[in-house]
C-alpha cells in the first residue's frame, strides 16, 4: 500500500503554475463533455461548437477578441488587489458606472467632433469606476466593513441606477420608448481594430494595461507592498506599509480598469446606454484573474479562454441548441477545477511507501 | 382588503423564512470556521430543484428533500475544496456559487414562468383565533415554524452541548481541536453540509411556498443578504433571527410602496435591501470589539492538518 | 515490588526519524518510569520536539520500538496517546481563550460541566493548581493558563505527563510552584517527561537527564551530580564562549526618551502600559526583562511607530525630537531600527525570497528610485547580510520559510545593521536560536554598541540579558520599574521583580527619566 502526502514546496515553480491551469481546462473538458451527453449531444459536436467554431471565420474571432477586451482588462485590474487580498468582487457595478458616466459624457456632447470626446470620456469613466470603487474602500477603512459584501451590494445598486437612467433622465426622447439613450456620436466611439469585425482599440488600451499591470507588479515599489500586504500583514505593519492605503489602492485600481472596460463597452459594440451593458463580464473577470495564476501575462491567456467560452456558448446555442446556462456551468467548473488544481502550486504531492511516511495526519 | 398590520406581520414573517432558514445554516458553516459565500448559488440551486420535484411530483416535502439533497451536493464541492484541497475560503465559495446559479438555470430551464400550488398555511388552534396578531402570526404555512424552531435548535446547539462546543472549538483554532484528536477536517465539512442544504431548503421555500413560481434568477441577491445577516447577527442566533426578519420586511416594503402608488422610482426600492444591507454592515462593523468578541477566530483560514 | 513496577512506563529503543533535510533523530533510547522526572535535554534543533511528537503520535518513527507499560506498540495518533494514558502540555498552549476554563476541559475530558467543574476544584486543590473553573481563558494570565493545560491533562487520568518547556513562561516565583506540583505528581506515581534547555532547572528538579546533540543521545545522566559546565558539554560538545564585555566608552548623548507613556487598549484582555518611563543613551544596551505578556509587545510596536499617537498618550522623543506621531517609515529614516520577535511573518515575509525579505525595510538604504524596484541593489544588499552574518541559506533567491530560525534571524539582524540603525531595538534576539547563532547575535550587540549605537533588547532570559546588557529595568502589568545597573543587582532581584516586586531591586540608583526631559 502507497500513502499520499504532500509537501510543502521551497520555491514557486513556474511549471506548476501551467500544469495547474492546464489541468483544469483538462479536467472542465471532461466534466464538460459529460455536460453535453447530459443533454444529448455528442460532446464531439458540443466541443466543436464551443471550441472551434468560433475559431473558423474572421468575424468568430472578433468576437472573442470583442469579449476579451473588457475581460482582460477587469481581471488585471482585479489580480492586483487580489494579489494584496482585497476581495473586490463587485467589478461589474464598477464597469456599469464607468459606462453610465462616460455615457453621459457622450449624451451631453451629442453632437460634439472633438478629437477629445473619447479620451474625456475614457478618464470620466475611469474615474467613475474608481469612486464607486472608492465607496467600498472607504467604508472599509472607516468603518471596518466588509469589501467583498459591500461591492457586491454596490454592483446591485449600480444595475437599479442604470435601469433608472435609461428608463428616465437618459433615454433617447424620439426612442418610443425603449430603455436606451440616443446613439453616440462617431466621436464618442472607439475606432474599428480589424476589418470586418467589432474589435476595437479598446483591445489595444487593455494589452497595454497588461503591461503596465507586469510592470507594477514585478518592479514598482508600490506593488510590492501591496504583494507584502497579501502575503503577509504582519510583516507589512512592521515595514510600516499602510494597509488603509494597500484597501485604497487596490481597490481603485480594480475600479479604474473596470470602469474603463465599461466604456469600452458603450463606446464600442453597443454605441448607446441600454440595459444590458454587461454579460456579467465583472463576475467572469474574477475567474479570469485567479485562472491567470493572478499573474499579467497568465490573464492574457486565460483572459482569452473566458473570451472564448463565451462566445462558443452563443455558438453552441444556435448551431446545437444547448442552453446559456452552459456557459455559466462552464465558467463554474473552470474556477473550481483551477482551485482543486492549486494544491500542486503550494505542495508537491509525493506517494510514498508507509514506511517512510512522515507526516500522518490523524484527522484525515 | 386584508387589515394592514396582519399584512404586514404575516408578510414579515413569511419573507424572513428563506433567508432565516439559509442564515442558521451558514452560521454552523461559520462558526466552524468555514466561510461559504456560495449561498446565493446553493439557495438558487434548492430553489429550482424544490420547484421542479414539486412541479413534476406535487409532493412539498419531496420538494424540500430535494432541495436540500441537490444544493447540500453543491456545497459539498465547496466543503471538499476548502478542506482537502486547501483552497482560498473566498476563492471557493464564489466557483460554486457560479456554479450553482448555472446549475440551478439549467434545471430550471424547461419550467420557466409556470406555477405550482403553495404551501398550504396552518391555522395554530386558539392562538389563530386572536385580531391581528392571530391571522398576522399564527396562521402561516408550516416552514415558517419550522424555521424557527429550527434557530431555536441552533441556538440550543451551538450554546448548550457538546457538539455545539466541539464546533465552536474548531471555529476558533482547528490547530488545537487537532491536537485533541478532534477530526477537524470532517467536522468542518458536514457543517458546510448542513450550512448548504439550509440554504437548499431557504430556495425551495422561496420557489414553492413564499412566490410559487419559477423565474431564473429568483434569489435576487438574498443569498449573499444572508452572508452579511450573519456579520449584522455578530453570529448570535436571536440577532440573527431580528435581521432576517427585519430584512423580510424591507422586502415587504418595497411591495407596499408599490402598491400605494407612491412616487418613488420602482429601482430605488429595489435597490433599498442593499443600500440598507451596507449601511447596516458599515455601522455594525464599526465595533470591531464587538465584533472580534464573537466572530469564528479562524474564519476564513485554511487548516492543514499534520504540519 | 511487583514485576509491573519495575517495568518502566514508556521505552524508546532505537528511535529514528528522518526529515528530507535532516536526520532529527538517530537511534534515540529513553526509558521512563512510575515516579520519575525525567529531563529530555538540549538545544533548539537538538531533535527534542521531533521525540515528543512520536511519543505523543503525532509522527510515526522510520526505525526503531517503542513499549508502553512492557508492550511493544506503535503509537498512532495523540487520541491514541491518550487513551494509553500519555497527557502532553504544550509549549504554546493549545487551550480555546473564547472558552470557560471547565468547557476546554470538557473537550478532552468526558463528564457533564458541573461534575467537570467539582473535578476541577478538587485537583487544583490537591495539586495547588488553583483556577476559577468559570473564567474565560481570555482573561487569565500565562500561568493560570498553564495550570488549566497540566489541570486538563491529570483529568484525563494519565500514566505519563510529557511537558515541553513548561517553565519559560513563568516567572521565577511561578516555577517554583510549578516543581512543588510536578514532584507532588511525581510521588503520586505519575512518570513525568520535562523538556528543557534550561540547566538549573533540570538540577533543581529532575531525576534523570537524556541530553541529545543533532539527533543523537550523547548522555543519560543525574542532573544532580552535574554541574551546568559539564550538561552544557554534553549539549553542545564544546566549551561556550563567555560573550560578556564590559563597557568600552562611558554612553553618550541621550538618544531615545519614552516620557509618561500610557495606553489603554480597546479590548479588555489586550495589555496596556501605565506611566511608562525609559531612556537610552548611545553606546550602552538597557535590558527589558519580564514575563512574556506583561505590554512588552506594545512597548516595542509603539517605539517602532507600529502604534502611534493618539492611541498612546505620553511622548517619545528620538534625538531630543519627538516622534510619537511618526510612523514607521519616518522613523526608521531618523535612524531608528527594530528587529522584532516573530521573524516569520513579521520581520520576514515566508513567501519571499531574501532579496525582497531585504527589500522589505532595506528600501530605506536606496534600493528603489522613483518608485521602482533596482534588481541589483536588493540582490547585493540581501547578499551583503547573508555573507556579513554567515547565513547558511542557498543565496539571496531562498525563500525565508526554507531558512532554519536561527539563519532568518541572522539574516534579519543583518539586514537591519546594514541601515546603520543609530537606535536599535531588538525583541527576543535569540529566541528558538542555536547556540552558536545566539553567541554571533550577542556578540555583534555588543560591537554595535562599542561603535556607540543605543540599544534596547527585550528579552525573557535572564541569562541572555545579564551577558549583553549594562542596565535593565522590568516590566510586569503594563508597569515599568526604575532601571539598576546590571553590575549592581542579581538575578534573584530581577527575578523577584518580574512578579511586581520592583522594591527588590533597592532604593539606590532612582533614575527617573523625567528628570532628563
Amino acid at each position: 500500500m502507497r500513502s499520499i502526502r504532500l509537501e510543502p514546496r521551497a520555491e514557486q515553480s513556474l511549471l506548476a503554475s501551467f500544469l495547474v491551469s492546464g489541468s483544469a481546462i483538462l479536467l472542465t473538458l471532461l466534466a464538460g463533455s459529460m455536460l453535453f451527453v447530459f443533454y444529448g449531444k455528442s460532446p464531439v459536436a458540443g466541443f466543436h461548437a464551443f471550441f472551434v467554431e468560433p475559431l473558423q471565420t474572421q468575424y468568430g474571432i472578433g468576437e472573442v477578441l470583442l469579449k476579451m477586451t473588457p475581460l482582460l482588462l477587469i481581471a488585471q485590474g482585479l489580480a492586483i488587489g487580489f494579489r494584496a487580498r482585497i476581495w473586490n468582487i463587485g467589478a461589474e457595478g464598477q464597469l456599469i458606472l464607468g459606462a453610465i458616466a462616460a455615457g453621459t459624457v457622450a449624451i451631453w456632447f451629442e453632437t460634439s467632433d472633438s478629437l477629445f470626446l473619447l479620451p474625456g470620456m475614457i478618464i470620466v469613466g475611469a474615474l467613475a469606476g474608481m469612486a464607486w470603487a472608492g465607496i467600498a474602500a472607504w467604508l472599509r477603512v472607516t468603518f471596518n466593513a466588509n469589501e467583498i459584501l459591500v461591492t457586491f451590494m454596490l454592483s446591485n445598486i449600480a444595475l437599479q441606477l442604470l435601469y433608472y437612467l435609461v428608463t428616465g433622465p437618459l433615454r433617447d426622447p424620439q426612442g418610443f420608448n425603449f430603455p436606451q439613450s440616443v446613439t453616440f456620436s462617431d466621436a464618442a466611439m472607439f475606432s474599428i481594430l480589424l476589418e470586418d469585425t467589432r474589435v476595437s482599440t479598446a483591445l489595444i488600451i487593455a494589452l497595454v494595461a497588461s503591461i503596465a499591470a507586469w510592470i507594477f507588479v514585478r518592479r514598482s515599489m508600490l506593488g510590492y507592498q501591496l504583494i507584502v500586504g497579501g502575503l503577509a500583514p504582519a510583516a507589512a505593519q512592521y515595514a510600516g506599509f499602510s494597509a488603509k492605503r494597500t484597501i485604497w489602492i487596490s481597490l481603485l485600481i480594480g475600479g479604474a480598469a473596470a470602469g474603463i472596460a465599461g466604456v469600452g463597452e458603450v463606446s464600442g459594440p453597443l454605441g448607446m446606454l441600454q440595459r444590458n451593458i454587461s454579460p456579467g463580464y465583472g463576475y467572469a473577470a474574477i475567474i479570469v484573474a485567479f485562472l491567470g495564476a493572478l499573474h499579467p501575462i497568465g490573464i492574457i491567456f486565460s483572459s482569452a479562454l473566458m473570451a472564448l467560452i463565451y462566445v462558443g456558448g452563443d455558438y453552441a446555442r444556435l448551431s446545437i441548441g444547448l442552453p446559456s446556462a452552459v456557459t455559466t456551468i462552464f465558467q463554474g467548473m473552470l474556477l473550481t477545477f483551477y482551485l482543486a488544481s492549486s494544491l500542486l502550486l503550494s505542495y508537491k504531492i509525493r506517494f510514498s511507501d508507509p514506511r517512510v511516511a512522515i507526516q500522518r495526519s490523524p484527522a484525515s | 382588503m386584508m387589515d394592514p398590520i396582519i399584512f404586514v406581520l404575516a408578510g414579515t414573517l413569511a419573507a424572513g423564512t428563506s433567508m432565516l432558514f439559509a442564515a442558521m445554516g451558514e452560521l454552523v458553516a461559520e462558526k466552524s470556521g468555514v466561510l461559504n459565500l456560495g449561498v446565493e448559488g446553493m439557495m438558487a440551486v434548492g430553489a429550482a430543484a424544490g420547484f421542479v420535484t414539486v412541479a413534476t411530483t406535487g409532493s412539498h416535502s419531496l420538494g424540500f428533500l430535494v432541495g436540500a439533497l441537490t444544493a447540500g451536493l453543491l456545497s459539498l464541492v465547496h466543503a471538499i475544496l476548502v478542506t482537502v484541497f486547501l483552497a482560498n475560503q473566498v476563492a471557493s465559495g464564489l466557483a460554486v456559487g457560479i456554479l450553482g446559479l448555472g446549475v440551478s438555470a439549467a434545471i430550471g430551464k424547461n419550467f420557466e414562468g409556470t406555477t405550482v400550488e403553495p404551501l398550504a398555511k396552518l391555522d395554530i388552534p386558539l392562538l389563530s383565533d386572536f385580531p391581528v396578531i392571530g391571522p398576522g402570526l399564527f396562521s402561516q404555512d408550516i416552514m415558517v415554524y419550522l424555521a424557527m424552531l429550527l434557530a431555536f435548535g441552533i441556538w440550543f446547539l451551538m450554546n448548550r452541548t457538546k457538539p455545539g462546543l466541539i464546533i465552536r472549538s474548531i471555529g476558533e483554532s482547528p490547530a488545537a481541536a487537532h491536537a485533541l484528536g478532534y477530526r477537524v477536517l470532517l467536522i468542518r465539512a458536514l457543517c458546510v453540509l448542513f450550512g448548504g442544504a439550509m440554504a437548499g431548503i431557504g430556495g425551495a421555500y422561496l420557489a414553492t411556498a413564499y412566490t410559487p413560481l419559477w423565474a431564473e434568477g429568483m434569489v435576487a441577491g438574498r443569498g449573499w443578504i444572508v452572508v452579511a445577516l450573519i456579520v449584522f447577527g455578530t453570529w448570535i442566533v436571536p440577532r440573527i433571527v431580528l435581521g432576517a426578519y427585519l430584512f423580510g420586511a424591507v422586502t415587504l416594503l418595497e411591495l407596499s410602496i408599490q402598491a400605494m402608488g407612491l412616487n418613488i422610482p420602482s429601482q430605488l426600492l429595489s435597490a433599498s435591501p442593499y443600500i440598507i444591507t451596507i449601511i447596516v454592515l458599515a455601522v455594525i462593523s464599526r465595533n470591531k470589539t464587538l465584533i472580534s468578541l464573537n466572530s469564528p477566530v479562524s474564519l476564513g483560514q485554511t487548516f492543514k492538518a499534520g504540519s | 515490588m511487583n514485576d509491573s513496577s519495575q517495568t518502566p512506563l514508556l521505552k524508546l529503543s532505537g528511535i529514528t526519524k528522518v526529515y528530507p533535510s535532516v536526520v532529527a533523530n538517530d537511534g534515540v533510547d529513553l526509558e521512563v518510569s512510575a515516579g520519575e522526572i525525567h529531563a529530555v535535554l538540549g538545544e533548539n534543533g537538538a531533535g527534542k520536539s521531533t521525540l515528543m511528537k512520536i511519543i505523543y503520535g503525532v509522527s510515526e518513527p522510520d526505525a526503531g520500538t517503542i513499549h508502553w507499560r512492557g508492550d511493544e506498540l506503535s503509537i498512532r495518533s495523540p487520541a491514541h496517546a491518550r487513551s494509553l494514558g500519555i497527557g502532553m502540555v504544550f509549549q504554546h498552549f493549545s487551550l480555546f481563550e473564547t472558552l470557560t476554563v471547565v468547557e476546554n476541559v470538557s473537550l478532552a475530558v468526558p463528564g457533564s460541566l458541573p461534575e467537570l467543574s467539582k473535578n476541577i476544584e478538587e485537583a487544583a486543590e490537591r495539586f495547588g493548581l488553583m483556577v476559577n473553573p468559570q473564567a474565560r481563558v481570555q482573561s487569565l494570565t500565562v500561568g493560570e493558563r498553564q495550570r488549566v493545560e497540566i489541570l486538563r491533562c491529570i483529568l484525563q487520568k494519565p500514566e505519563l505527563l510529557v511537558l515541553d518547556e513548561p517553565t519559560s513562561v513563568l516567572p521565577p516565583s511561578g516555577i517554583e510552584q510549578l516543581f512543588k506540583t510536578l514532584k507532588m505528581l511525581a510521588r503520586e506515581g505519575y512518570g513525568i517527561i520535562f523538556i528543557s534547555h534550561k540547566l538549573d532547572e533540570i538540577r533543581a528538579l529532575c531525576d534523570t537527564a537524556t541530553i541529545l546533540r543533532q539527533g543523537k543521545v550523547t548522555g543519560r545522566v543525574d542532573p544532580k551530580e552535574e554541574t551546568n559546565a559539564s550538561l552544557t558539554q554534553l549539549m553542545v560538545g564544546r566549551d561556550v564562549e563567555e560573550v560578556r564585555a564590559a563597557r568600552a566608552t562611558e554612553p553618550g548623548d541621550e538618544l531615545l526618551q519614552v516620557v509618561n507613556v500610557n495606553y489603554r487598549p480597546n479590548d479588555p484582555f489586550a495589555s496596556s502600559l501605565e506611566q511608562v518611563n525609559l531612556s537610552l543613551r548611545a553606546g550602552e544596551i538597557l535590558g527589558i526583562a519580564g514575563v512574556s505578556g506583561n505590554g512588552q509587545q506594545i512597548l516595542a510596536k509603539l517605539l517602532a511607530g507600529e502604534v502611534q499617537l493618539p492611541a498612546i498618550d505620553g511622548e517619545i522623543l528620538l534625538k531630543g525630537r519627538s516622534i510619537g506621531g511618526d510612523g514607521v517609515i519616518s522613523r526608521r529614516q531618523s535612524g531608528l531600527q527594530y528587529i522584532p520577535e516573530e521573524r516569520l511573518g513579521r520581520g520576514a515575509v515566508p513567501g519571499m525570497s531574501l532579496a525582497h525579505n531585504g527589500l522589505l525595510t532595506g528600501h530605506l538604504a536606496g534600493l528603489s528610485a522613483k518608485g521602482f524596484i533596482s534588481f541589483s541593489g536588493i540582490r547585493n544588499f540581501a547578499t551583503s547580510a547573508i555573507d556579513d552574518f554567515d547565513v547558511r541559506c542557498g543565496g539571496h533567491s531562498s525563500e525565508a520559510h526554507s531558512l532554519s530560525g536561527g539563519n532568518l534571524q541572522k539574516f534579519i539582524v543583518g539586514r537591519e545593521i546594514n541601515l546603520e540603525p543609530e537606535v536599535l531595538i531588538v525583541a527576543q534576539p535569540t529566541w528558538g536560536v542555536d547556540v552558536g547563532a545566539a553567541a554571533a547575535i550577542r556578540k555583534r550587540l555588543l560591537a554595535l554598541r562599542d561603535a556607540g549605537v543605543a540599544i534596547l533588547v527585550i528579552s525573557e532570559e535572564l541569562s541572555e540579558l545579564f551577558e549583553v546588557c549594562d542596565r535593565l529595568q522590568v516590566m510586569f502589568r503594563g508597569q515599568m520599574s526604575q532601571s539598576v545597573d546590571a553590575v549592581d543587582t542579581d538575578r534573584n532581584r530581577i527575578g523577584l521583580a518580574m512578579t511586581g516586586e520592583f522594591s527588590a531591586l533597592g532604593e539606590h540608583k532612582i533614575e527617573s527619566v523625567v528628570a532628563h526631559a
